[in-house]
């Protein structure tokens, strides 16, 4: 085999995009931990690896932009290399989304609690279970796994949309509440974002492995056997 | 290390200095008969040089004066009917063994045929022209010498053809395939324009072996006191001449045969001079 | 206006090696089409196959069909004929060292027998401006040899000689490997004008050549064609394993 070298910075590269796909997945956990048991200690702890995330995102940038410059890749490599720069973005928005719930917990906590008709603990374990299940499937490079992940989405956005009427009520009905309502309904729509990013690394998936550019279809069928989606 | 590197380059530069002093020695060595036989004709032969030699036929020994412009005209005459027999044929030969005939048996045996030309002992080649030309014409002839003289230039014009052919690359034939110039104009008008130089280098080289041949001419030429520029008769040619003079008895004629010689060299020294300028001028320069 | 090709059931030895094997493909007009695979893998063979120089080889031998437009090349016409429509650049370049370059733009015509001064005036002038190198030369046409041109320069001449003729197609076998990048680019940039004018089929080495100049590729390997799709394809997302890993560098 040729070019030794050149799969070695290939396997390189996933390695670091694993490495921030770790910090990303385990500063959702955080900040979802954070907000079932109210410690703000945990809250530290996302900030600070938000800064490590910032951090690898530009080194994997750079090191995929040398590897477009120097090594002309082609096809697969090509795809390959493209994808990582997109999948690098969106784990660092998912980081971004850890902090930003993590900021509402902090704020929560300078309130009274209080019982809201939303589940977010449910919400926030599918949009990490998304985010699990496309790396699994940039790991193995399945496009199947990903496809899975693409139809998950729905879920969670359902979740959020009766999150949003049952949290626009609360704060009709019981004004003394608003805080929390405004704060949960922000808390979802981080989930929310989580998992449109999740959406978004499992197509990059795709396109890395079949070649297929699936954004913004409807219909996520493979390029040549078109199957409707139910 | 470093002393050893020392005495090894020591021993380098001195190999080198003793063989380019050899190579030169030898350049020295080949070059030295000519330039000592050319000096020595100048010396014995410049001072029979005068108007009358180029203008008179030879006087009977005894009486002064006389030249030998009957076989410089004579040389001439014999030399143009060996070239008009001898380069049209020698070059077709050669641009058919390279060309048209490249692997093939008749290529092969043309080759052979040209070698064994070569090595047929001059005078030989007079008595085949001696056979074939003056005994059906009973009677000798400027135009048997010509022939004489031009199968002899037959070998050396073809196989300097052919390797100067050979030598254009076929690059350049296959450019001019590629545009679709049938195959026997691409050859006379691109691949043996190319060769060319190397073409003319060979007539001339024949050309002037055979200038200066004479036993070709004895049987067929015979030589002729008087003037004659008729192709039919004998004529008279400088070599044989010379020849003639050389082993007569008399000292008028011994000292127009030394003058003979140096003119004879000098001729062919200048008509090579003169094909190589005129053609020089015709090749384009600036080939990179 | 170049023509299409249309290879049918290709097959070409050189003696008793089977240098090209079952080759079945069609060549757009007025495309420029690309050849790659890795050495002796048979594209420069196919390629003269397509203007019958193969067969001039002593132990050359082609069997199949090659459709020229509406000619089969190999059954219509003659070889001088075919090779008139279809022009050649090698991969050195060649001009005719004994020629100025006038001559040689002219070279085609005039041994074809076509000897009218002006249209030939008109001809050079314009196979020299087709080939981007009229305004190098101009001053100089009769006076400077085809050789003493730089080795982009001569390599523009032996396309301007090409095109004199007026052929419908050109096959360009690695017309500029042996060039630097500057005349190579220029060499690119010409093969993207001829385009709208002519059929072209370039062989190359230069994968990224490849991808720059051509709107269909063709990927060859010990003989065979293995995939021909459009350039776009091929590069991003080859259908052929075999393809990807030549492409990829993976082997080669």
């Amino acid at each position: 085999m040729t070019r030794i070298r050149f799969q070695q910075s290939l396997e390189d590269l996933k390695e670091n995009l694993l490495v921030m796909a770790g910090l990303a997945e385990q500063a959702i956990q955080r900040a979802i931990e954070a907000y079932r048991v109210r410690d703000l200690s945990i809250c530290d702890l996302v900030s600070r690896s938000e800064i490590a995330i910032n951090r690898l995102e530009r080194d994997i940038d750079q090191s995929a932009l040398d590897l477009l410059a120097m090594e002309q890749p082609m096809a697969t490599d090509l795809r390959f290399i493209l994808s990582v720069i997109k999948i690098n973005a969106d784990l660092e928005r998912v980081g971004d989304a850890a902090k930003s719930i993590s900021d509402r917990v902090r704020n929560m906590e300078q309130m009274a609690a209080a019982e809201l008709p939303v589940d977010i603990p449910r919400m926030a374990s599918l949009a990490a279970d998304m985010v699990r299940k496309s790396l699994q499937a940039f790991i193995e490079a399945d496009a199947e796994i990903a496809r899975g992940v693409l139809t998950m989405d729905d879920a969670v956005d359902a979740m959020n949309r009766s999150a949003y009427k049952a949290l626009t009520k609360v704060m009709e009905e019981q004004c003394h509440l608003a805080p929390q309502a405004l704060n949960a309904l922000m808390i979802c729509r981080s989930l929310e974002r989580v998992a449109d990013h999740a959406t978004n690394i499992a197509e990059d998936v795709i396109f890395w492995v079949q070649g297929a550019d699936v954004r913004h279809h409807k219909n996520i069928a493979a390029p040549k056997d078109a199957q409707p989606m139910t | 290390m470093s002393t050893e590197y020392q005495l090894r380059s020591r021993i380098r530069a001195v190999t080198d200095h003793t063989v380019t002093a050899l190579a030169v020695l030898a350049t020295v060595i080949v070059v030295t008969p000519l330039v000592a036989i050319f000096i020595y004709l100048l010396y014995k032969g410049a001072s029979s040089l005068n108007l009358a030699f180029f203008t008179q036929i030879p006087k009977p020994p005894g009486e002064p004066g006389g030249g030998m412009a009957n076989a410089i005209v004579g040389s001439a005459i014999v030399l143009a009917i060996a070239s008009v027999i001898g380069v049209p044929m020698g070059i077709g030969g050669g641009i058919f063994l390279a060309e048209f005939g490249r692997g093939t048996k008749l290529a092969n045996a043309v080759r052979f045929t040209a070698d064994v030309l070569n090595g047929v002992p001059s005078i030989v080649m007079g008595l085949a022209a001696y056979a074939l030309v003056v005994i059906p014409q009973h009677h000798f002839s400027a135009f048997s010498g010509g022939v004489a003289l031009g199968i002899m230039m037959i070998p050396t014009v073809c196989r300097t053809t052919e390797e100067m052919l050979l030598m254009v690359p076929n690059a350049v034939r296959e450019a001019a395939l590629g545009l679709g110039i049938p195959n026997w104009r691409s050859v006379l008008a691109i691949t043996v324009k190319t060769a060319s130089p190397g073409i003319i280098t060979g007539c001339m080289l024949a050309f002037a072996r055979v200038a200066g041949e004479t036993a070709p001419l004895l049987f067929t030429a015979l030589g002729n006191a008087f003037w004659s520029t008729s192709l039919n008769q004998p004529i008279e040619a400088l070599p044989l001449q010379i020849y003639v003079f050389a082993l007569s008895p008399y000292d008028d004629w011994h000292r127009l045969a030394w003058a003979g010689s140096l003119v004879l060299i000098v001729l062919i020294v200048l008509a090579v001079g003169l094909v190589r300028y005129v053609t020089s001028r015709g090749v384009l320069k600036g080939v990179s | 206006m170049g023509v299409g090709i249309e290879v049918t059931n290709l097959n070409a030895w050189y003696g008793t090696n089977h240098t090209l094997q079952d080759i079945n493909l069609n060549i757009p007009a007025n495309h420029a089409t690309a050849l790659i695979g890795p050495s002796g893998c048979g594209k420069s063979t196919f390629v003269r196959c397509l203007n019958r120089m193969h067969e001039t080889n002593p132990v050359g031998r082609v069997t199949g069909t090659v459709r020229i437009g509406d000619l089969d090349i190999y059954k219509d016409v003659k070889p001088v004929q075919i090779r008139r429509r279809v022009g050649m650049v090698f991969q050195r370049p060649n001009p005719f060292p004994t020629m100025s370059i006038y001559d040689n733009v002219a070279a085609g015509l005039k041994l074809n027998g076509y000897s009218n001064k002006r249209t030939l005036d008109d001809i050079v002038e314009k196979s020299l401006k087709n080939s981007a190198l009229w305004d190098e030369v101009k001053d100089d046409l009769k006076k400077k040899s085809g050789a003493s041109l730089s080795g982009g320069q001569q390599q523009r001449l032996c396309i301007a000689r090409a095109l004199a003729v007026d052929p419908e197609v050109l096959l360009m076998d690695e017309p500029a490997s042996a060039l630097d990048p500057v005349s190579t680019s220029k060499i690119e940039d010409l093969i993207f004008q001829l385009k709208s004018q002519y059929t072209i089929v370039i062989v190359t080495h230069n994968m990224q050549q490849a991808a720059r100049v051509a709107e269909k590729t063709g990927f060859f390997l010990n003989g065979r064609m293995v995939e021909f799709d459009s350039t776009h394809k091929i590069f991003t997302n080859p259908s052929d394993k075999r393809t990807e890993d030549y492409i990829t560098g993976r082997f080669g």
